[in-house]
């Protein structure tokens, strides 16, 4: 069990560069285009990221964000959740740089391969941004009724909190 | 979306800022927003070699047809939750792309597909209000499935995770549940919410 992250990143990128090779794609040049779009988006990125990170740091330093873990407690035993994520629990749905944010602070204050740090990842990569999904697609083509969307979106996102602790004990004991 | 982020974000900065007051925690909080600010951009500094990668062995998949060849594989229960949708229709065609997209963590190319699967299903609704089909898939899209997640493993990777990669299994499960849940309940709540 150690060793088999050793082997998904080189598995991966065999399986990619063959597949890309063996479908004639002119693998270099792909690469170097996508790897383009990554440095636009990571840039993209980083304004929002400054102004949600510096303002989860002032949560941490203050003691905020220990006193909103603390009143949420009681929600996160309920749920088999450590307290520390209860945070990325709520940005989650409405923002991903938000959670990003969150998480980070997460990964700083407890590790990331403690059990918060790897609930918290588990939560943070098992769903997508519901409200901004919900924002783009139904945005897009006028639609301002969404009837169900929304309770069922959430009922998905519940869901993946429960389970990021359930499945953490199962893999990490 | 915007607004309720613009409310989110004051009430972090005053409520730390009146937190620190009461606490008497102000030179800490002082220091936190000079090294939040930096490590934002420390982090995205560091993190971007890694993005970029992904990013450019993504496209080589994606140049070789991979989203093609994996959308088909969907094809079967694609027809089974859009029961309305025609079948190799416009509208099947284009959320079967973004299924694919999504799950090789194309959020670039996912976005677009996804709107062009909504446009083909609005031509068959001429209302303002979200039809099964519709809800369906966004719901999909909400609770959406990556196979390899990289941002967070790189993030993971950033705080000195031993082997970054070793959640994958626990976030599978974990969005494969999350899916089931959201594809489940919106089932069974499409016959009542009409209106």
């Amino acid at each position: 069990m150690d060793n088999y992250g050793a082997y998904a990143v080189p598995a991966v990128m065999l399986c990619i560069v063959l597949f890309g090779f063996l479908r004639r794609v002119p693998v270099f040049d792909a690469f170097v285009a996508g790897a383009k779009e990554g440095l636009q988006s990571s840039i993209s990125i980083l304004p929002t990221l400054v102004g949600l990170i510096m303002a989860v740091s002032m949560l941490s330093a203050s003691g905020a964000l220990d006193l909103l873990s603390s009143f949420l407690a009681p929600a996160a035993n309920a749920l088999g959740l450590p307290p520390q994520v209860m945070p990325l629990a709520l940005i989650k749905p409405i923002s991903g740089s938000g959670s990003t944010a969150v998480l980070t602070q997460i990964y700083k204050d407890c590790g990331p391969d403690s059990f918060a740090g790897r609930v918290a990842s588990v939560m943070s990569g098992s769903t997508e941004t519901t409200f901004y999904a919900v924002a783009v697609y139904f945005g897009a083509v006028g639609i301002k009724k969404t009837r169900h969307t929304i309770p069922a979106a959430l009922v998905g996102d519940v869901t993946a909190c429960i389970l990021s602790a359930f499945t953490v004990r199962l893999f990490f004991r | 979306m915007n607004i309720l982020l613009n409310y989110i974000w004051a009430f972090m900065i005053l409520f730390s800022i009146f937190c620190a007051l009461v606490t008497g925690r102000m030179s800490q909080l002082s220091a936190a927003v000079l090294n939040g600010a930096g490590s934002a951009v420390t982090l995205v500094i560091a993190m971007t070699g890694m993005m970029c990668a992904w990013t450019g062995l993504m496209k080589i998949a994606d140049g070789g047809g991979i989203t093609g060849l994996l959308a088909k594989a969907f094809r079967p229960a694609i027809r089974r939750l859009f029961p309305s949708c025609e079948k190799d229709g416009p509208a099947a065609k284009a959320m079967c792309m973004n299924i694919t997209a999504n799950l090789l963590g194309l959020g670039n190319a996912a976005t677009p597909l996804g709107i062009a699967a909504m446009k083909e299903l609005k031509k068959k609704n001429p209302t303002r209000t979200a039809d099964n089909a519709m809800a369906m898939f966004v719901v999909i899209n909400a609770s959406s499935l990556q196979l390899i997640p990289t941002f967070m493993a790189t993030l993971r990777a950033q705080y000195g995770a031993a082997s970054p990669f070793d959640i994958l299994p626990a976030v599978w499960l974990t969005s494969v549940g999350a899916l089931l849940a959201g594809v489940t309940t919106a089932k069974l709540l499409e016959g009542r919410t009409y209106g």
